[in-house]
């Protein structure tokens, strides 16, 4: 089974539908075939929103098995690690940009923070490569997905998708200022990863 | 970049990379569909996303959003039965609302041609349940299409159309959230624009059209023949798919996307069932069905929801004298969420057990995540209007929610809005609740889409039989929770400029006396409207407006030279008296770990609407970032 799927996570309003769309565009630039599903309606004001990506020859449905995820991309620490739980695979990869958008509960002291520290633990006992990313004074939050982009780039975290196929995705979905603004971004140097 | 609607409107056969909901558009096109209309419900809203995609002058149908389900049925078969090949969509529960409508297209000689697009939602991702509305193409003789993914999506339309338009018939194309959402490289053909005639056809010798009394017969006769005439088409049609796994002791009879799951399940099974997936659900093709259970000596109908091809399958088995196991539905939760490839899984282990491969060793050391429900986002007005409005009322009071983003307002700290039911449903249930009781007032919400796609009739009723309650409009100028679509008190349809029919117009013309109206931001004010209007004898109305924040701050970001703006907390003044993050509760305010609070810059949209709730007044004023 050659299959690569990839689970994508976080809060509704972060961008998780462009990083999405430019994966999917960028693996069929590269030739792989490739399928995703969104999770759209009520789930944007504020909830999780999650996208399913899969990559492979053989592949019937859109929607990854639990426990079965080769990648997870979390745009959101708290979904990152329940993204990490539900769908990761042992020994699987974990990318996340390492900001937080407080669920009601902790904002209500119901519930407490997941610190990265929670992470580390989790994906060390699971035998789960981690990358936390994070950018100082990024401008605009909606770009944070680009610097999780530009770590799946460098750690050829999609075996088979080279840069070329990134930018293509990303010229096929944005135009004139945007354009420039994020491609700037996904070459920067001042993208942290740890 | 590339442009969708260049795509949709290509003359040479494509293929392209798209969602289930853009590739149903661009089958419409290459159909000659010539009327479309809908009501803007998930998973379906995209389709219409994609049709504005394309500019009104090249766009090669006519589409409205009409004013709710039912109307945008009616439009679609006045359309067909002058002529032209229509269409209709909308979300899972809307056939509801449509199925006055629905019910009699059988009945009729639709000369066009109609198909009528639906968007169920097993797992109840965006609905209010998760109805099986393949019920409703049983009880009114329509046959059901029901396509796996984006590429059948396409055919699958094309062979309906062509269907209606050949039988007069109206042909239901049954999608699901993960069939319209999924994206994939779709293969599409030729576009050759064709010359249309407009004439209008029409015409009553096509008749009968008015069913009344014994002219219902024939007119169900007509019906009967035509669902005939759709089984033996189903019989040979290619929609059905045969996988021939040489097993000729287990077979799986299934449908759409469940297939899929069940293809993806089967990868490493112990040993391969044949499959008979059916892409015409209704009518079934009896002979194909029974030569497959001839043929097997255990067959599993694999179907989501409810078990309406068991019963039939079943029967067609008595019938035929056919000794083949047949299993269905085992327990409670095989009538219950969409059938994923994790479902499938749990589904068939319980019939055959030893079918799949052992599951693997879950992960270790799993921690408890707070969960995150959706919520009103930052700015938005109806956050202002709860907070106020909780102020007015007492903690016995009853509050009704209706459908839309204010529905959310049952979750805390606010929890208003305890009761819902469906679009529009709040100012009856509302009049009932104020039956008998003289003790606990009730107040009930309203949005203003829903004011006029379904709510308008409870108002009448609460005012002609004199109902004492108070209705809150909450009104923020859109159709927010499907991806704001215009409304008919927007100033604007889906093609044009057109004139306002602003709500309080129509509440005065219902001769309402007391209306109050007031911008949620004005919290105080709010407050003091709605304890007048709780005191008010009859039927009384709060208009508790403000436009929607997020189109609005969507809207500044796209204009030049626009500057964010954010507010601050002075950690000199405040106190932490804490009304900001646990009563007002704005997603952007952030509980730091030593208790303090703070607001997420990447939250924020500086609306300043929290201002008015710190009672120490350290929330400081927007500033330009």
């Amino acid at each position: 089974m050659n299959a690569r799927d990839i689970y994508l996570t976080g809060v509704g309003g972060q961008g998780i539908g462009l990083i999405s769309e430019i994966l999917l565009r960028a693996a069929d630039h590269a030739q792989l075939k490739v399928k995703v599903v969104d999770t759209h309606g009520l789930a944007q004001r504020g909830g999780i929103v999650v996208s399913h990506l899969r990559i492979g020859d053989n592949i019937n449905s859109p929607l990854i098995r639990e426990g079965k995820a080769d990648l997870v991309i979390a745009l959101e620490r708290h979904e990152a690690l329940r993204g990490a739980q539900t769908f990761l695979k042992p020994g699987g990869t974990l990318v996340y940009y390492n900001v937080v958008w407080q669920p009601l509960d902790v904002r209500l002291n119901i519930a407490r923070e997941i610190k990265p520290e929670d992470i580390s633990l989790f994906c060390k006992e699971n035998n789960i490569k981690a990358f936390k990313v994070f950018v100082k004074n990024l401008d605009e939050a909606r770009m944070q997905n680009i610097a999780l982009l530009q770590c799946i780039n460098n750690k050829n975290l999609l075996p088979g998708v080279e840069k070329k196929h990134y930018i293509m995705a990303m010229s096929d979905l944005l135009a004139g200022s945007m354009l420039e603004k994020n491609l700037k971004l996904f070459e920067s140097k001042s993208i942290l990863v740890n | 970049m590339k442009q969708m609607g260049d795509m949709l409107l290509k003359s040479n056969s494509f293929s392209e990379i798209v969602m289930g909901n853009t590739a149903l558009v661009r089958a419409m096109i290459e159909a000659g569909t010539r009327v479309v209309t809908s009501y803007p419900g998930s998973p379906t809203p995209e389709i219409a996303t994609a049709i504005k995609s394309i500019p009104q002058k090249l766009r090669p149908f006519y589409f409205e959003f009409s004013t709710n389900e039912k109307v945008a049925t009616e439009v679609a078969f006045g359309a067909a039965v002058n002529g032209h090949l229509s269409t209709v969509f909308f979300k899972s529960v809307g056939l509801n609302v449509a199925s006055d409508t629905f019910m009699q297209l059988s009945l009729m000689n639709i000369i066009g041609g109609m198909v009528v697009v639906i968007g169920d939602d097993p797992g109840a991702n965006s609905s209010q349940n998760e109805q099986d509305n393949r019920h409703f193409a049983h009880m009114s003789y329509t046959p059901v299409f029901e396509p796996a993914n984006p590429q059948e999506v396409y055919t699958f339309y094309l062979a309906a159309a062509k269907l209606a338009q050949k039988m007069h018939m109206p042909v239901l194309l049954r999608l699901t959230t993960h069939v319209c959402h999924a994206k994939e490289r779709v293969g599409f053909g030729k576009y050759e624009p064709s010359e249309f005639d407009n004439t209008p056809k029409f015409n009553t010798a096509n008749g009968p059209y008015i069913p009344i009394t014994s002219l219902v017969f024939p007119q169900k006769q007509r019906a009967l023949k035509n669902i005939a005439h759709v089984e033996s088409y189903a019989e040979t049609s290619n929609l059905n798919t045969f996988f021939n796994n040489g097993n000729s002791d287990k077979g799986i009879i299934t449908t759409g996307l469940v297939n899929l799951s069940l293809l993806d399940v089967l990868e490493n099974a112990n040993e391969k069932p044949d499959i008979l997936k059916l892409g015409i659900v209704y009518p079934i093709p009896g002979k194909l069905i029974s030569d497959f259970l001839k043929t097997h000596k255990e067959v599993k109908v694999l179907e989501e929801l409810d078990n309406v091809l068991e019963k039939e399958i079943k029967a067609l088995a008595f019938d035929s004298g056919c000794s083949v196991k047949i299993f269905g539905k085992q327990d409670d939760d095989d009538w219950m969420g969409e059938y994923t490839p994790d479902k499938v899984d749990t589904v068939l282990r319980k019939i055959w057990p030893d079918l799949l491969p052992q599951k693997s060793e879950p992960l270790k050391g799993m921690v408890t995540i707070p969960a995150r429900p959706a919520q009103m986002c930052p700015g938005c007005g109806h956050r202002s209007a709860f907070h106020a409005i909780k102020k007015a009322l007492a903690n016995t009071d009853i509050t009704v929610a209706d459908i839309g983003c204010h529905t959310l307002g049952f979750l805390p700290p606010y929890k208003m809005g305890e009761l819902l039911m469906c679009m529009g449903a709040s100012t009856g249930i509302g009049s009932g609740l104020s039956l008998y009781n003289d003790s606990r007032k009730v107040v009930v919400f309203m949005g203003d889409s829903t004011f006029f796609h379904a709510g308008m009739p409870g108002i009448v009723n609460a005012v002609f039989n004199r109902h004492n309650i108070t209705m809150i409009v909450m009104e923020n100028g859109t159709t927010a929770m499907t991806g704001h679509q215009d409304h008919a008190a927007s100033g604007k349809n889906f093609n044009e400029i057109t004139e306002k029919i602003p709500i309080r117009s129509v509440l005065e013309g219902f001769r309402i006396e007391n209306i109050y109206e007031t911008d949620t931001y004005n919290q105080d004010k709010l407050t003091e409207f709605v304890k007048q209007a709780v005191q008010d004898k009859g039927f009384s109305v709060v208009i508790a407006k403000h436009p929607c924040m997020l189109k609005f701050t969507r809207e500044q970001r796209r204009k030049p030279g626009y500057k964010a703006r954010k507010v601050d907390i002075d950690t000199n003044i405040c106190d932490l008296r804490k009304e900001c993050i646990e009563q007002f509760g704005c997603p952007s305010f952030t509980r730091q770990d030593d208790g303090r609070i703070s607001t997420n810059q990447d939250l924020c949209v500086g609306d300043g609407s929290c201002l008015q709730t710190c009672p120490s007044k350290a929330i400081l004023t927007p500033k330009k970032i």
